[in-house]
């Protein structure tokens, strides 16, 4: 570039050789190694020495047919639909509110930073504090209860499924919608205001600005949302394991603290537990293709259609 | 016209009602935490829920500390691991993003191709692997392989990168190299500087990601005076602290404790950062 002559493309290599190596000796190579023990015997605390299995997909078959693993994928499954659909519906319903500028909410910096709060805090701390919580039989989920009329005795929730499965979904909820809200927010301020104006002109309301030219245009941000949230979601793993071990009866084991137990307590089931990784991580890839590119493609061409409707009617104002 | 008005009027008191209770949703949870580690066990037990602090303060924490719940060590170790994962992660990747944008090279692309191929896949899935490999080589119970993995961090270098092709001109490398300064000291001393928005937001969502981050360290650290924050707090679920709710309470605030006051003073900062995230999309 600068001087005739000079080359400076090798640096472009030797700056690039820290992030190499770090990612083969930290990432790559553990994950090939998970695979790997996926096909052995590795089994037992301490060991690391492994034979490969004469049926190589003896672990995976195991696994498949395991029921626990069955139900911690279905667990995790119905937490996650459970902590996500609220959590999209509301962080949508704020960001239309916070965006429309009929309704000039004042303080919106102070709420933002206080509905965020949540996510930034100790994932281990929250659970451990939920399960305190709600306690049995003195907790302040109890007490509160009690004292407001909606219970006569005190209720004992951490034996109860559906209660510990809400819980869990309420606090990823409440970890994360303020979280996507922001998100969405963003989004919204990164619409081209001319389209806000001339849909007013038109005389559309805010319900419908919000429907017919917000949402469509989010389309990609809900997206985006949607997926890092699956991903995280399939990998919960603090608030099940803490907020009440998986209890009870496995109502609240999910697939990653299904893997944990494998690995690391009972008779330490390494092989096991990385054929159940590796079809946990084939499911994240799965998933974030093909929302990918299901939704990526009708954007676009939706969004380049909107985009000459209203410079159309925008021309003819 | 005085219909909409009076609508409109009528949408703003509910949605004041629902963000000051959703605000409240957010405080409850930790304003009972932090008043009933100051009250007494027996107090917790008559009523659990209180607005106002008690004067057991000091007995809790004897209690608390009296067993094996080590808020010190576990700071200590805490701080050691979040600072070195931050000082890596935003060193390297703003290093990497710079030979991405910088440099004309034959596989550059390809480099790129593959690390936005990676961005979205968890460390997690990989655990088992990792565990093994460090066993292996002696590294479990070191705070190593909680630090360095870091270098490699494929969404901060796709973020810094796209910070880099929008801020950087590259006359200024150029007119650096006619000074006669060499590649490397133009990244330390020319580039960093131009960089250091992007890497306070990086910063602070690393270090809080790495101080909150339980999985990893859970698997590797056994011995007790190598445990993180998060891993002290689980101590607080087992038998040993059952019936002692005033020093739960109190081993719970201690933890977040350090991410409030990181919080309240760059909450402004935080909530841009998570905007700019979205936006990079």
């Amino acid at each position: 570039m600068a001087r005739k002559g000079v080359s400076y493309a090798k640096w472009g290599y030797i700056f690039s050789i820290p992030f190499v190596v770090t990612f083969i000796i930290f990432s790559l190579y553990p994950t090939l190694y998970t695979v790997v023990i996926g096909f052995t015997d590795l089994r037992g605390l301490g060991k690391t020495t492994f034979k490969f299995l004469s049926d190589p997909f003896a672990n995976f078959t195991a696994i498949l047919a395991n029921v626990t693993f069955k139900q911690s994928l279905a667990n995790t499954a119905i937490i996650w639909t459970m902590n996500f659909i609220p959590q999209i519906t509301l962080a949508l319903l704020l960001t239309a509110w916070f965006t429309t500028r009929r309704f000039q909410v004042k303080a919106q910096g102070a709420f933002k930073v206080l509905i965020y709060m949540p996510n930034i805090i100790t994932a281990a701390t929250i659970a451990i504090l939920f399960n305190a919580l709600f306690g049995y039989p003195k907790g302040p989920v109890n007490d509160l209860l009690i004292r407001l009329g909606f219970l006569d005795a005190p209720s004992n929730f951490h034996l109860q499924k559906w209660t510990s499965k809400g819980v869990i979904a309420f606090i990823q909820f409440w970890m994360w919608y303020g979280n996507s809200m922001i998100v969405l927010i963003a989004g919204v301020l990164g619409i081209d205001v001319t389209l806000f104006e001339a849909a007013e002109i038109d005389g559309a309301n805010a319900t419908q600005i919000f429907f017919r030219i917000t949402l469509p245009r989010l389309k990609t941000i809900v997206l985006y949302v949607l997926i890092t949230s699956m991903i995280g979601g399939l990998q919960m793993f603090d608030i099940p394991r803490l907020y009440n071990l998986g209890r009870p009866d496995n109502a609240t084991l999910t697939s990653s603290v299904f893997i944990y137990n494998q690995a690391f307590s009972g008779s330490y089931l390494y092989n096991r537990a990385s054929a159940a990784s590796m079809i946990v991580f084939l499911i994240i890839v799965v998933l974030s293709v093909a929302l990918f590119f299901i939704m990526r493609d009708k954007d676009e061409v939706k969004a380049r259609k909107l985009e000459r409707q209203i410079k159309r009617r925008g021309g003819v104002a | 016209m005085k219909s909409i008005k009076a609508s409109t009027i009528t949408m703003k008191t509910v949605i004041y009602i629902v963000c000051i209770f959703l605000s409240l949703l957010s405080i409850f949870p930790f304003w009972v935490m932090i008043m009933n580690a100051t009250r007494s066990t027996y107090q917790i037990q008559q009523t659990s829920v209180a607005l106002f602090p008690g004067k057991s303060l000091v007995n809790n924490w004897k209690i608390l500390t009296g067993k094996s719940f080590n808020p010190w060590v576990g700071f200590v170790n805490s701080m050691i691991i979040s600072t070195g994962t931050t000082i890596c992660a935003v060193y390297f990747s703003s290093l990497t993003a710079y030979a991405l944008v910088a440099y004309t090279w034959r596989l550059r692309n390809a480099f790129f191709s593959f690390i936005m191929a990676v961005l979205m896949i968890p460390a997690q899935v990989s655990g088992i692997g990792f565990y093994q490999f460090m066993y292996k080589i002696g590294w479990t119970n070191s705070l190593l392989p909680l630090i360095l993995p870091a270098i490699a961090a494929p969404a901060m270098v796709f973020f810094m990168r796209q910070y880099l092709m929008a801020t950087l001109s590259l006359d200024i490398v150029a007119s650096a190299r006619i000074d006669g300064s060499g590649e490397f000291r133009t990244f330390n001393q020319i580039i960093l500087p131009i960089m250091k928005p992007a890497m306070a937001t990086q910063a602070i969502f690393t270090f809080v990601g790495s101080w909150n981050n339980l999985f990893i360290p859970l698997i590797l650290l056994t011995r007790q005076e190598k445990y993180t924050m998060p891993i002290m707090v689980s101590l607080l679920r087992g038998d040993i602290y059952k019936t002692e709710y005033g020093s739960v309470y109190l081993g719970l605030t201690l933890t977040v404790l350090p991410l409030f006051v990181i919080y309240f003073i760059l909450s402004k900062y935080i909530i841009a950062g998570v905007a700019l995230g979205a936006l990079k999309e």
